[in-house]
């Protein structure tokens, strides 16, 4: 990419649409501006001082019928644009629950991106072409904002909450990403490469990558040394819950409601179990908040979503992607 | 500062009584949204954090709150026989009545300092060695310091307005018609509603069960 | 000089024809300027302070063109880069921006426009001009100490556990200038309500006078909660407060919400003096009654109303649910509709008029254009999915500029021009200030369209640095700030050019309506030598110049030239 930057490419499903309202907007708004500034020009220089022009006063009746007329029109305009606009949003929501989940965590300055195997890359994102792709993000420190212009997609990263953005590339090749909110010192070096490939060529290219520790495998490991299993493993003395098959799974808190086991209630779980008890145990468990580091807790999180319902083998981590 | 009670640009003091009460009143919509806003973002957070909320709600001392409650609404009563007797000309009674709304705003702000006292030795400030140990309840007594802090601050303000009001009309300096007895009894008041409103955020939560 | 142009200028009677005694030279010295509470020398008073941070805020946008004129970081660090365009915000925004028009012209005017000898309280009034001084001293101290580096926004949690800037002393500084406003604020307020002169009832209010009303109710109840928000923040920087903690299940969108409570409001602040502004003008030169009235009164009474309920449209990829966003956005095209009837009344109020072009009414009709281009890529940004592209991008930056810089600032300049002779009673060289408008127009359209186009080509705001495709643009933009910056740097030369060289003017130059031009110029102490009684609507101009002289005419008599 280089030369000057004027309409940046088309390259995931959505974009194509965003184009099409964008196009739509600048049209209408054209027309408002040339019909503002026809009439401004027009007035000025038909009724510009000692011109011929006839002069006198409107009926009073007139007056109001025009005001109400373009109040109506304008009024009339822009809920068509909004309704438009939100049909747009609306259908581009559905997720697809198939979808490649990519986990991505910011940090200051850069960009750390975990596929479902376990492929690690900093501040670039391989992505294969016309699949769904779910990305799961959050930040260790401050609030940063995923942006790929040639998507037209963004989405702000928070730390302590996760945020997700759906997106399905259509168009292979390198385009930039960016840190859009402000997030200090480098926030203008927090940048990236999206690489859309061929599905084969994504296939290839994440099995020639390192092999890291699988992350739930990693995440196992932190169970034992963190000493999660000292009360949750079945032996254990202390009464607690039993995780395995708990991801997905409706839970009765000790408040008579229930909830979905969702990444987000293991999360709360972990680092302030106090907000929700389960029903039919004591709170004893200590909250993990400011002890796990951001890595480690997605590690334990892999983990404990990997664990399948009881009866299959215990503790051997499955991978938890929509890949073969 | 004159003995009259008339300034510019007013022609009648009648006027102008409207006018102080009215600048009050809109000066009061102002205040009410600064504490509307703070008790707004104390009662999302207490959304999300329910439990902890009300464990911190169980830590705050009922008794202090609740005698300091008494206290502020009595004040507000003396004030209102204040003000009144202001502008009905009875400086005997209103000296009393705006003394004795003194004492009683003093009394508040010693009976408050006394709670914060014992709070901190009780390890209910929200930094190292905090008492709770849900991490939500710091953000609870976060709120608890700083909105009993700004109350303190505006009652404070509230208090040196009223002294120097009344210490002024009692050497002769302002005439008791002043409309200004009027606004310092309009904020005084004001300063006694937030004071309701906190009570029972701060002081009630997590006890009812 | 016209005939028309001759006579604004007051017949010389000789060269030592003294001043009518008037609040300028009432009372002498220092003391007489500080301690005073003469609304008309608080205006000027603010003037000098605003003109001082204008320059402070102004140094930082040249810092920042300079910086991206080339596509490395090359002038000053990132740090640096980061502290300059948040100190040009901050600076723009609460020290120049939402005080101007309302504190000087409006200060100045409010009274007079409506007969009253001050304003209701004129020792808060100048109360509020220390609270001013004095967080603005505060600001400089933080600008000296080292600067802050959180952006206007202050966002958490970056501002309260990363930033290692003088955050507590700006949001301080914040605070204090916001209850400055609170005071004008309520001031104004109690002034419409109270000291309007016999028969001028609401609705012959002049649109100015309206438009200070809304925009004063807006501060008041908006800006307790700036205080508030930032007051969260000093609690945490300060005393270890937790309350945007993440870590400790603080919630940061919270403050995002509380900031947008207030800053979203706080637009249509900066905005809609310059709406009362240029009804003055558009009217006055064209010699023609305002289109629509009522419709403009109540435009600016929806916009207050309606301003203080859009602020999620700021936050529509923070993570707020789509539900949320939907209803914020709905919100922002319905607040579209009042400004949309504001432009169209004052181009309708061109329609059979007389019209001359003096600089104020040049300055007016650019103001139109740039405030309909500005408005309407609002309505791009208040479509969430366009929106989602384009946030965070200079699209945004160019889309503010636009409404502050191409709307508020150059309604300032207007009204500045078509008041100073009735501040100073002096006239400026009418020549200059055309060609000033003019370049204003152009060297801002130069400067700040270009930010649309790389805007929405992907390129982020708050870069120090950015990949060399964007360059092109930025050196237009740059280039067109050069310009810019000698269009408002002009009319600074020829009006203190004026004061002392310039001709004296009449009492009512243009030939206007409106009680403030009924009073000499400069006005006198009290304004008004016997306070007017007031028997008809604003803006009675004749369509065809001809008959009397407003101030000569009956009571309700029309129009003339009704044909
Ligand atoms: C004076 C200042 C001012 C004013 C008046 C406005 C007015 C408007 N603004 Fe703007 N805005 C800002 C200052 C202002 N804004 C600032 C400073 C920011 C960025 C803050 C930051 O992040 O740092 C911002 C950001 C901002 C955003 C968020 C962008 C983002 O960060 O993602 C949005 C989104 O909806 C928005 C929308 C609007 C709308 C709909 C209006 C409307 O009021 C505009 C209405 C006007 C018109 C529409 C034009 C006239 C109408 C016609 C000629 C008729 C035709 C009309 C129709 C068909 C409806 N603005
Ligand atoms: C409210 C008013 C206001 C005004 C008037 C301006 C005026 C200008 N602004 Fe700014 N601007 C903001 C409000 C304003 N701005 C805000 C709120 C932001 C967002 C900040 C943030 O992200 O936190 C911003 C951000 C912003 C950016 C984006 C920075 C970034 O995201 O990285 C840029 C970039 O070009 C910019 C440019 C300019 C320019 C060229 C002018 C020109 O119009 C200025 C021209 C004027 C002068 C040049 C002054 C005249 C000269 C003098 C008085 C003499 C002094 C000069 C010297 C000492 C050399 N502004
Ligand atoms: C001191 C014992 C103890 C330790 C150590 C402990 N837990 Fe727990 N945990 C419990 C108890 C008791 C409960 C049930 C009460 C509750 O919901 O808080 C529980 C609940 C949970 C739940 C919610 C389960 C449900 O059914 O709602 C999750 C998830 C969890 N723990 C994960 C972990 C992880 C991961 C670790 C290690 C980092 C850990 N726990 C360490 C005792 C413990
Ligand atoms: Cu990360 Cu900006
Ligand atoms: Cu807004």
């Amino acid at each position: 990419m280089s030369g000057i930057a004027f309409w940046p490419p088309a390259a995931s499903e959505v974009a194509a649409g965003v184009d099409a309202i964008v196009i739509a907007m600048l049209a209408i708004s054209g027309a408002i501006v040339l019909l503002v500034a026809a009439l401004l020009l027009g007035f000025a220089i038909r009724y510009r001082r000692g011109s011929a022009a006839r002069r006198g006063e409107l009926p009073e009746l007139i007056q109001k019928e025009v005001e109400v007329g373009w109040t109506a029109a304008t009024a009339f305009l822009a809920m068509f644009l909004f309704a438009w606009a939100s049909i747009a949003v609306l259908g581009g929501q559905r997720g697809d629950p198939d979808a490649l989940e990519i986990h991505i965590l910011a940090r200051q300055w850069m960009w750390k991106a975990r596929h479902p195997d376990g492929a690690r890359e900093i501040d670039a994102l391989h992505l294969p072409r016309g699949e769904p792709v779910r990305l799961v993000m959050r930040s260790e420190d401050v609030i940063h904002s995923f942006y790929v212009p040639s998507f037209r997609l963004k989405q702000d990263v928070l730390p302590g909450r996760m945020t997700q953005l759906s997106l399905k590339p259509t168009q292979t090749g390198e385009f930039p990403l960016f840190c859009a909110e402000y997030c200090g010192t480098l926030h203008s070096r927090m940048l990236g490469k999206v690489v859309v490939m061929e599905p084969e060529d994504y296939a290839r290219w994440r099995a020639a990558q390192p092999q890291a520790d699988d992350l739930a495998r990693e995440g196992r490991a932190l169970f034992e040394s963190v000493g999660c299993s000292g009360c949750h493993a079945p032996a254990s003395r202390v009464h607690a819950p039993e995780l395995r098959g708990l991801y997905g799974r409706q839970v009765a808190l000790a408040d008579g409601s229930v909830r979905r086991a969702d990444e987000a209630y293991l999360r709360d779980s972990i680092l302030q179990p106090r907000r929700d008890i389960a029903a039919g145990y004591e709170p004893v468990m200590p909250p993990f908040a400011g002890i796990l580091g951001e890595g480690e807790l997605q590690a334990i999180l892999a983990y404990l979503m990997s664990m399948p319902a009881r009866g299959a083998s215990p503790g051997e981590p499955r991978n938890m992607s929509s890949e073969p | 500062m004159s003995g009259g009670a008339l300034r510019e640009p007013w022609h009648s003091l009648r006027r102008q009584r409207e006018a102080a009460s009215f600048g009050m009143w809109l000066f009061l919509a102002s205040e009410a949204l600064l504490f509307g806003g703070l008790i707004l973002a104390f009662i999302a957070t207490r959304w999300f954090h329910p439990a902890a909320f009300a464990a911190a709600g169980r830590e705050a001392d009922i008794v202090y709150g609740t005698a300091n409650t008494l206290l502020l609404l009595t004040s507000s009563l003396t004030m209102a026989v204040g003000a009144q007797a202001a502008r009905a000309e009875l400086p005997r009674l209103a000296g009393r009545a705006l003394g004795l709304t003194l004492a009683l705003g003093l009394a508040f702000l010693c009976l408050k300092g006394l709670e914060w006292r014992a709070d901190l030795a009780k390890g209910l400030w929200p930094g190292p060695g905090f008492a709770l140990e849900q991490p939500a309840a710091r953000i609870a007594f976060a709120f608890y310091w700083l909105l009993t802090g700004l109350h303190g601050l505006h009652l404070l303000g509230g208090l040196s307005a009223i002294a120097w009001l009344a210490g002024q009309a009692v050497l002769g300096r302002r005439p008791w018609r002043s409309p200004a007895f009027e606004a310092a009894a309009l904020y005084w008041h004001l300063i006694d509603v937030v004071w309701m409103f906190l009570y029972p955020l701060l002081y009630l939560d997590g006890r009812a069960a | 000089m016209s005939e028309l142009a001759a006579g604004r200028v007051r017949p010389a009677e000789g060269p030592a024809e003294p001043w009518p005694d008037n609040y300028l030279t009432a009372e002498q010295g220092l003391g007489s300027w500080l301690l005073t509470t003469d609304h008309k020398r608080i205006a000027l008073l603010y003037m000098a302070t605003l003109l001082a941070f204008f320059v402070i805020g102004g140094f930082g946008a040249v810092m920042i063109r300079l910086e991206l004129f080339t596509p490395e970081q090359d002038l000053m660090t990132a740090d640096a880069y980061n502290r300059m365009f948040t100190l040009h915000g901050t600076v723009m925004v609460w020290f120049f921006l939402v005080p101007s028009i309302p504190n000087t012209l409006g200060n100045f005017l409010l009274p007079l426009m409506i007969g009253a000898r001050d304003l209701a309280f004129p020792r808060v009034n100048l109360l509020s001009w220390y609270l001013f001084v004095g967080a603005g001293l505060l600001l400089v101290v933080a600008l000296v100490a080292g600067g802050v580096d959180t952006g206007w926004t202050f966002y958490t949690p970056f501002s309260t556990m990363f930033s290692n800037g003088y955050v507590l002393l700006a949001a301080l500084a914040v605070i204090l200038a916001g209850f400055s406003s609170i005071a004008t604020g309520l001031n104004f307020i109690a002034t419409v309500h109270l000291l309007r002169a016999p028969g001028m009832h609401w609705f012959r209010l002049p649109l100015l006078v309206w438009a200070l009303y809304g925009t004063s109710v807006v501060m008041v109840l908006a800006t307790p909660v700036l205080a508030a928000s930032l007051l969260l923040i000093v609690a945490e920087r300060a005393f270890g407060l937790p309350v945007f903690d993440p870590a400790q299940g603080g919630d940061p969108l919270l403050f995002q919400h509380l900031f947008w409570f207030y800053s979203h409001p706080a637009v249509y602040i900066m905005i809609l003096p310059s709406f009362g502004v240029i009804s003055e003008i558009v009217t006055c030169f064209a010699r023609r009654r305002i289109f629509g009235y009522t419709f403009m009164v109540y435009a600016i009474l929806w916009i207050a109303v309606v301003g203080f309920l859009v602020w999620g449209h700021h936050m529509f990829v923070s993570g707020q649910s789509l539900f949320t966003s939907l209803v914020f956005s709905f919100l922002s095209f319905v607040i579209a509709v009042p400004s949309a009837i504001k432009v169209f009344n004052w181009t309708f109020t061109l329609y059979r008029g007389q019209i001359t072009f003096e600089a104020p009414m040049l300055y007016a009709l650019g103001f139109i254009g740039l405030f309909t281009l500005g408005g309407l890529t609002g309505l791009f940004l208040a479509a969430i999915p366009i929106d989602v592209h384009v946030t965070d991008t200079y699209f945004v930056v160019a889309h503010f500029h636009f409404i502050m810089v191409g709307g508020a600032v150059t309604a300032l300049y207007g009204g500045l021009s078509f008041w100073w002779p009735k501040i100073t009673g002096r006239l400026y060289p009418e020549g200059w200030a055309r060609f000033a408008a003019i370049l204003m127009f152009f060297g801002f359209a130069f400067t700040f369209f270009p930010m649309f186009v790389m805007g929405f080509a992907g390129m982020p705001r708050r870069y120090a640095a950015y990949p060399p495709e964007f360059q092109i643009w930025h050196v237009m933009s740059s280039c067109g700030a050069v310009l810019l910056a000698a269009a408002y740097l002009l009319p600074m030369a020829y009006l203190t050019f004026s004061l002392f060289r310039g001709a004296r003017a009449t009492d009512d130059p243009w030939d206007a309506t409106g009680l403030e031009w009924r009073t000499a110029s400069p006005p006198p102490r009290g304004n008004f030598g016997v306070l007017p009684v007031v028997a008809e609507g604003p803006y009675l101009y004749h369509p065809e110049a001809e008959g009397p002289h407003h101030s000569e005419r009956e009571p309700h008599q029309n129009q003339g030239g009704n044909l």
